[in-house]
């Protein structure tokens, strides 16, 4: 049997050759820069020398992460990074689940098209551009915020920009402003699957509008919203880089240092590359932990899961 | 059809209540993206004093002509043309090159393959030992670290498969083989112009990503003549570090307040500019994408 399999193989491989000479070059990057990078993840347990390079420089073992754990840093990044994607994903999924039913309710396919078009544009700012509007239309002293400070008689409004206060929100809700009408096309397809014989039969048991939505549209998207927040819960601690650095500054660093941040600022800015390494792997793990940890309840709780 | 059984009351109130609170969010989202522009054609006086909240005060195109004249802003245009010309060519490449085989049941050994590209999609080295192995490959500030190291995009590659599998049929292939064609001329002669839709979405995507990206640029580049425009924005935007000196027109040093009211107009006529490229592929990228989310969710 074996011998037939080998020779079915040999055949196979010989006739779709192409194929192997096609694949070979992606697989080469995938290697390059998947594969080696996660071998080279052996640095968080070595003394990295840029001499001796990642796989002569001497093990240390630990060290790294005991250092990390017992740093007085260790908590405020862990409490800023959860703080920061718990608020992020308690505000989204909602707002994008009542976007994609509002939408869905709508009867006129011109103004669902505007609405569509509008919210869905914002997702396609770049991030630099996004902190940089937030800069000016936040701007205590000319812009939007300032004048409506002004309507009311109040002459110094507050700098929402540096205060340590102030950060999650704006981070949160600004990300609301610009994701929440891509969000919402995940849930449009899944209302879009839904079996219209359930709208039929709701609507001959006498039930409203609202009623519609309580019990066959939530019902119908809830295995998409269950699959999206074992997504984000995977990724917990892996929140935004590219919109907390730039929205960083002195004034608001006590709330803004996140777990990625600081891997930048100890690995690349200080060069200290195994210490950065054992906090990357450090959220890596923790990651895959809490991603299972939710899979594991939701398949228990709902039927629903990711794997 | 539809109103066979009349809508009640509460319902017409309801639905009322549904357009009220859409139009509330198209406002929202709309009125920061109006004053943005409403400014950048406005006098500086008029955007700082506050005057400007809907339509732009003491029309100008002072900004736009500032613009024009900052050098390190057109380096950063080109050198973004540049990245995302070619890194998006080589990330669709890639993906093809590796979706077409996935997708292709006679090959052997395709399980390996597929496991090797879900592994790579749930674990990465982090920021680091990326960073070692670009620097080991002497990429770091060259324009090969902007385009290479990320140019494999998983997730496309999945997508792109899931579409090969899905729509070519797999007696499409076995017409043409009877034909005598090869696995290399199927691929170019009826996948590529059988898969218009698929190469639509992965070029936006490619494209539009690698526009607004900055992070690659942030950690690999240290020549600013190698500054893609995201990065250059930065530094105008975010750090408010404008460089006069960067300005080709000679500026008399007595005109400070020439120079402040330019610093607030060149940044909102910046974001018009740098958003322009993003707008005039919007209709398409609106089309795609959305389709491009509807492929990614079927399974096989």
């Amino acid at each position: 049997m074996s011998m037939r399999m080998g020779i079915a193989m040999k055949r196979s491989i010989v006739r779709h050759w192409p194929l192997y000479v096609i694949i070979s070059l992606p697989t080469a990057f995938l290697i390059a820069f998947s594969y080696w990078p996660m071998l080279g993840v052996q640095i968080a347990f070595r003394e990295y020398s840029p001499v001796l390079g990642v796989w002569k420089s001497p093990w240390i073992g630990l060290h790294q992460f005991q250092s990390f754990i017992s740093s007085p840093y260790f908590w405020p990044l862990v409490k800023n990074t959860l703080s920061l994607s718990v608020y992020y994903i308690a505000v989204s999924i909602p707002c994008a689940v009542i976007l994609a039913i509002a939408l869905n309710e709508v009867r006129s396919v011109r103004f669902k098209k505007v609405v569509q078009m509008f919210t869905y544009a914002p997702y396609f700012i770049s991030t630099v551009i996004l902190v940089g509007m937030i800069q000016i239309i936040l701007s205590p002293t000319s812009g939007p915020l300032a004048l409506v400070f002004h309507q009311f008689g109040i002459s110094n409004p507050p700098n929402l920009l540096g205060s340590a206060s102030g950060f999650s929100s704006i981070y949160v809700w600004s990300g609301i402003w610009q994701e929440t009408g891509y969000g919402a096309v995940i849930y449009l397809a899944a209302l879009a699957g839904v079996n219209p014989e359930l709208y039929e039969a709701a609507k001959i048991d006498g039930a409203s509008r609202l009623q519609k939505i309580r019990f066959v549209d939530l019902p119908g998207i809830s295995p998409a919203i269950i699959i999206l927040l074992i997504l984000s819960v995977g990724g917990l601690l892996s929140v935004g880089f590219e919109k907390t650095f730039l929205l960083q500054n002195n004034l608001n660093l006590s709330k803004s240092e996140i777990i990625s941040t600081y891997v930048y600022k100890t690995g690349l800015v200080n060069a200290d590359f195994s210490f950065a390494s054992a906090i990357g792997l450090f959220n890596s793990v923790v990651g895959l932990i809490l991603i299972s940890i939710v899979n594991y309840t939701a398949r228990k709780v709902s039927d629903s899961s990711l794997f | 059809m539809q109103s066979t059984i009349r809508e009640s009351g509460q319902d017409r109130i309801f639905l009322c209540c549904v357009y009220i609170f859409l139009s509330v969010i198209l406002l929202l989202i709309f009125y920061p993206l109006l004053y943005i522009v409403s400014s950048s054609f406005s006098s500086a006086a008029a955007v700082q004093s506050g005057k400007v909240w809907l339509w732009p005060i003491d029309p100008t195109l002072d900004g736009y002509v500032g613009v024009f004249k900052y050098n390190a802003v057109w380096t950063g245009f080109l050198n973004a043309i540049i990245y995302t010309v070619c890194g998006t060519a080589l990330s669709v490449s890639l993906t093809i090159m590796m979706a077409y085989p996935l997708s292709r049941k006679e090959m052997f050994g395709r399980g390996v393959w597929i496991w090797g590209i879900l592994i790579a999609m749930l674990f990465n080295g982090g920021l680091i030992p990326f960073y070692l192995v670009v620097k080991d490959l002497g990429m770091v500030d060259t324009r090969w670290a902007i385009i290479v190291p990320t140019a494999l995009n998983i997730f496309a590659v999945i997508i792109a498969k899931t579409f090969f599998q899905n729509s070519l049929p797999k007696e499409l292939y076995e017409a043409a083989q009877l034909d005598g064609c090869g696995d290399f001329r199927f691929l170019t002669r009826m996948v590529l112009p059988l898969s218009k839709p698929i190469l639509a979405v992965l070029v936006l995507w490619g494209a539009v990503g690698q526009w607004n990206s900055y992070f690659n640029a942030l950690i690999f580049l240290n020549s600013p003549s190698l500054y893609p425009l995201q990065l250059v924005l930065r530094q105008i935007l975010v750090e408010n570090k404008i460089d006069y000196t960067s300005m080709s027109a000679s500026m008399d040093t007595q005109k400070l307040v020439v120079m402040q009211n330019m610093e607030t107009l060149l940044k909102y006529s910046l974001i018009i500019i740098t958003t322009i490229p993003i707008l005039l592929i919007y209709p398409f990228v609106q089309k795609y994408f959305v389709q491009g989310v509807f492929v990614g969710s079927i399974k096989e």
